[in-house]
């Protein structure tokens, strides 16, 4: 497991370089945000770990907190870059 | 059905639906390079999302739903109403707010793992490692975040906070401290208190490496605590054998690092550099030259300013962080708007590092309705200054600064910067003559052809404008 992990994980590297290398500039808030958003996908872990079997107060009402960490990281992130580039788009609307 | 059920709790199946939760991220990642496909591509993004959380909650054995959906609904309750008011000049300390929950709760779930298998016992050794990389990393981007969002937002003072040269020393001592717990752990001990002290290190290492930080450098500190939440998600992937995770996380790990990359090439400084902290801070502003003779500016009038923009064959707007403090955005396309209508040729120079965030620029001129066309670019515009008759600076400082380009000694020498100086009049929007977050003398100031324009931005572009409707 370890091993296919890893090959994962280094492909995923390069796919992410190669994919990201070519936004301009202009788009780099909207980027950052975007990514932001995904890198939310801890609320995953966070579900795994309480849902798979949590023992103790402590555990669960940290966990609790993950997911809502995670949550406000998943959900805010896409609707503020969905916001924002909104506002982008609406432009160019406006000239076609 | 009981056939159906099962099929959609195997293992084969999550798997699946990962790999295409993964995919949509990609795909909708790869939308983000060009305006006319960004929002389906975040919205493509976003579906990935939904997919990755129902592929999870699908797990055999999954339960504590009531749990789970309260964690959900908190995260909701506060993220919605967040992301729906936050101003666009606010942009950056939310995404660093964002950024931040993300690497707490990847250090929240390394922590519980290890109190729930009593320091990885019984855990393969890579588990242990990549949960406790996870932890600190985790800890640092959380609290290296909040401390970035108090300086954004102004609850803490944007001037670097440094105790001097021993802070490095700090510094390391605590990574140092934190490393020392992970293999202390690692190798089999399950005090929870090196659990504890292994968070905390990394908290207070977070604190004070952003603390030191100076605002103008936020867009280089803000992309890499993005690539360390990111890898460190990718690492609780790694622990939790979770391909989403680990795809995901890389993903926005080898973005952040991208990023972080160009921000600091935009300002010819070492990432290393940059961490360590403390920008200028020796230099003060001077009203006294090299050669010891008294410099003077001179400033002008509102009207004046519109007179002179107004018989221009060019204006360009170099927005700062002083056009986001001040919110004139919508007050400069305005501007622009009416010298459009008298035949002049309105374009805005972007340097990479203006503002707080990659990008910061872009977004609030995008939301003040500026053609996109006109938002050029720092080496698409610098040829064009010496055909320009005004430059209007609004709330920029160094990303004009000539000494960048001419004075070796100065601490910005060899920072690629936006040629003003070169065009045949410059207009600075000031608020005062105090320098900039750097504390760097600004020689352009100083130059025969430029003029001050000093008050707040909006207010001062206001006074512009309806100088030019009188006209």
């Amino acid at each position: 497991m370890l091993v296919q992990n890893l090959a994962i994980l280094v492909l995923a590297g390069f796919v992410g370089y190669a994919v990201i290398s070519k936004v301009p500039n202009t788009l780099h808030t909207p980027l950052m945000s975007g990514t932001n958003a995904i890198h939310g996908i801890v609320v995953l872990g966070g579900i795994i770990v309480l849902g798979l079997g949590a023992d103790g107060w402590l555990n669960k009402l940290l966990l609790v907190i993950a997911i809502a960490f995670g949550t406000i990281n998943v959900v805010g992130g896409f609707l503020v870059t969905d916001r924002m580039l909104g506002m982008f788009k609406g432009r160019r609307g406006e000239r076609t | 059905m009981i056939v159906a059920a099962s099929f959609l709790h195997d293992s084969d199946f999550i798997g699946l639906l990962y790999i295409v939760a993964f995919s949509l991220f990609i795909y909708g990642l790869s939308g983000l390079t060009g305006p006319n496909t960004a929002v389906r591509g975040n919205k493509i993004a976003a579906v990935g999302m939904v997919v990755a959380v129902v592929a999870t909650l699908l797990l055999p054995g999954m339960g504590e739903w009531g749990l789970i959906a309260l964690g959900a609904v908190i995260g909701t309750a506060v993220g919605v109403p967040a992301a729906r008011n936050v101003k666009m000049t606010a942009m950056p300390q939310m995404v660093a707010l964002f950024n931040g929950v993300g690497g707490g709760a990847v250090a929240l779930i390394a922590w519980v793992e290890f109190r729930q298998t009593d320091g990885f016992d019984g855990e393969a050794l890579y588990v242990a490692l990549f949960s406790l990389f996870a932890a600190i990393v985790g800890s640092i981007s959380f609290w290296g975040s909040n401390v970035a969002f108090g300086k954004l937002q102004e609850i803490l003072p944007g001037r670097p906070i440094t105790i001097g040269r021993a802070q490095q020393v700090v510094n390391l001592a605590l990574l140092a401290a934190a490393v020392a717990c992970a293999v202390a752990i690692a190798t089999g001990s399950d005090a929870q208190l090196l659990m504890i002290g292994l968070l905390v290190f990394a908290a207070l290492l977070g604190l004070f490496v952003v603390l030191p930080i100076g605002g103008a450098d936020m867009p280089v500190v803000i992309s890499l605590l993005n690539a360390f939440t990111g890898l460190s998600a990718a690492a609780t992937g790694m622990a939790l054998n979770n391909t989403s995770l680990i795809v995901a996380g890389m993903i926005v790990g080898a973005s952040g690092t991208i990023l972080t990359r160009l921000m600091a090439e935009a300002m010819n400084r070492s990432i290393p550099a940059i961490v360590a902290g403390g920008f200028g801070g020796t230099i003060t502003a001077g009203g006294v030259g090299d050669d010891g003779t008294e410099k003077t500016v001179r400033s002008t009038s509102a009207a004046d300013a519109a007179i002179q923009m107004a018989y221009a064959n060019q204006v360009v707007v170099v927005p700062g962080y002083g056009m986001a403090v001040a919110q004139a955005q919508h007050a400069v396309r305005e501007m622009a708007k009416l010298l459009e209508g008298k035949g002049v040729e309105v374009k805005y120079a972007i340097h990479p590092v203006a503002g707080r965030m990659p990008g910061h620029m872009n977004v609030l001129l995008a939301e003040a309705d500026v053609p996109y066309d006109q938002l050029k670019e720092m080496d698409d515009i610098n040829g064009e200054f010496a055909r320009t008759a005004v430059s209007l600076v609004i709330g920029a400082n160094d990303v004009t600064n000539p000494d960048a380009r001419e004075k070796p000694d100065s601490p910005i020498y060899g920072m690629p910067i936006l040629n003003v100086d070169q065009s045949q009049s410059v207009i600075v929007l000031k608020r005062s003559m105090n320098s900039g977050f750097a504390g760097i003398d600004n020689p352009l100031f100083y130059n025969p052809k430029t003029s001050m324009l000093f008050g707040d931005a909006k207010a001062s572009v206001q006074a512009v404008t309806e100088e030019l409707k009188a006209l």
